[in-house]
């Protein structure tokens, strides 16, 4: 009996590699059910557990999202290391937006601090001339 | 002539110090191997998730994604993958200098730049040299994680999708071994297209469920955000094999220090013992 081979992976790890007679996923617009000899194939993969199963043994793997590509003695899901919901994202994005401008209004705060530093060490250095002079007297 | 008892004192310190950097040297030692491990770890999605857009890129000549685009570039965008933490010697300022150079280079030829950072290092260096900054992601520790990183590439694609920016490179290090590291600057958006002759002569095609476009999108952002991760996980590694040549470059010039000091004790001790033999002799003759 063919075989498939399966990868499961995701940006950070390997999550499956093996052999299977029959693999289940939900796909973007349906289950899937794929069999050796499946007609090439890309989809979107919705979040939920992924079945793979080698004859009498099955094994439970779950993805949140991500992408499914199958060939005809192969199937490959690229899994997502999380969930995406769009609005995360946004919500995240504007995190990283507001880190940058907040360097950018530190970056002014540094300039008057380097100002401040360099007055200081000018002062410090009067004041001690003042005093050596006030010495030699 | 110096005393005794300061030589001393330097050598305990400079002693405590050697051992700070040889057990830094050992940590780092063993993070490599770890590093190293995230970087393979990583590579099956790269180069499946490549396979998979080569196909659908040659396949759908009808439609062009704007990630494939070359247009007219006003602007220029650079992601610095940088290391959170210092003491590994000349790895983050080799970078920047590359980086600046470039930067440079495009802004003679009317192109402006911005930046957005990885690491803490990248956020000071462009604090004190100047530059508009986009965004940024720090902390992301031994283990980055890919999630820390999302936003920031949101944020980059977004701005190329507006049209704020019309080119992307990503700039960070290449772990050539554990000797050395090299700096690179490679384009990241517009992509370049790999012509592999193969597949366009071959004509299957996959079914598209649903349209080819919106697929398209999806794996195309989740591919640069994989060469991101890649950079930054490439980066941790490089970072711990500089961390450990610096360390032991550390160790070892405090192992010289400590020998010419002795050197030094000895020579304060033997001086300090003829002296006073002579004045016992001398004042035994004067007797």
């Amino acid at each position: 009996m063919s075989v498939l081979k399966v990868n499961i992976v995701s940006s950070s790890e390997e999550i499956y590699s093996g052999e299977a007679t029959m693999v289940f996923a939900t796909g973007s617009l349906g289950e899937l059910g794929i069999a050796p000899g499946h007609t090439p194939l890309l989809t979107g993969l919705a979040p939920g557990p992924v079945r793979v199963q080698n004859g009498q043994e099955e094994e439970t793997f779950f993805c949140s999202g991500g992408f499914i590509e199958v060939q005809p003695s192969e199937v490959t899901i690229l899994s997502d290391t999380a969930e995406r919901a769009d609005s995360l994202d946004e919500a995240e994005a504007i995190k990283a937006q507001e880190a940058a401008e907040k360097l950018l209004h530190d970056k002014e705060n540094n300039v008057d601090f380097v100002k401040a530093a360099a007055q200081l060490a000018e002062a410090a250095a009067r004041i001690k001339t003042i005093q050596k002079l006030r010495k030699n007297k | 002539m110096a005393n005794t008892k300061e030589v001393r004192k330097q050598i305990s310190s400079i002693k405590n110090t050697q051992k700070i950097t040889s057990a830094m040297e050992m940590v780092a030692a063993s993070k490599i191997k770890k590093t190293q491990d995230l970087m393979n770890l990583g590579k099956p999605y790269s180069s499946k998730i490549q396979e998979v857009i080569t196909h659908i890129a040659t396949s759908n000549s009808e439609y062009s994604h704007p990630f494939y685009q070359a247009r007219e570039i006003k602007k220029i965008c650079y992601i610095v993958v940088s290391t959170d933490k210092g003491l590994c010697g000349g790895l983050n300022i080799n970078l920047f200098k590359s980086v600046v150079s470039h930067a440079a280079l495009s802004q003679k030829n009317g192109q402006q730049a911005c930046f957005a950072l990885i690491g803490n290092k990248a956020k000071a260096f462009f604090k004190s040299v100047g530059g508009e900054v986009v965004a940024s992601a720090d902390n992301l520790g031994d283990r980055p994680n890919p999630e820390d990183l999302l936003a920031l590439t949101k944020v980059v694609l977004d701005m190329h999708r507006d049209g704020d920016i019309d080119q992307v490179f990503i700039c960070s290090n290449n772990f050539v071994n554990t000797m050395t590291q090299q700096p690179k600057v490679n384009q990241l958006v517009p992509l370049q297209h790999s012509e592999d002759e193969s597949l366009i002569n071959s004509h299957w095609d996959y079914i598209y469920e649903p349209e080819a476009k919106d697929l398209l999108d999806g794996l195309l952002t989740r591919y640069i955000e994989s060469l991101i991760y890649q950079a930054v996980v490439e980066n941790v590694a490089c970072e711990q094999a500089a961390k450990m040549i610096a360390m032991k470059n550390a160790s070892d010039n405090a192992g010289e220090l400590i020998k010419e000091l002795e050197l030094l004790y000895n020579n304060v001790r033997q001086a300090a013992i003829t002296q006073e033999l002579s004045e016992i002799v001398g004042g035994a003759a004067a007797v």
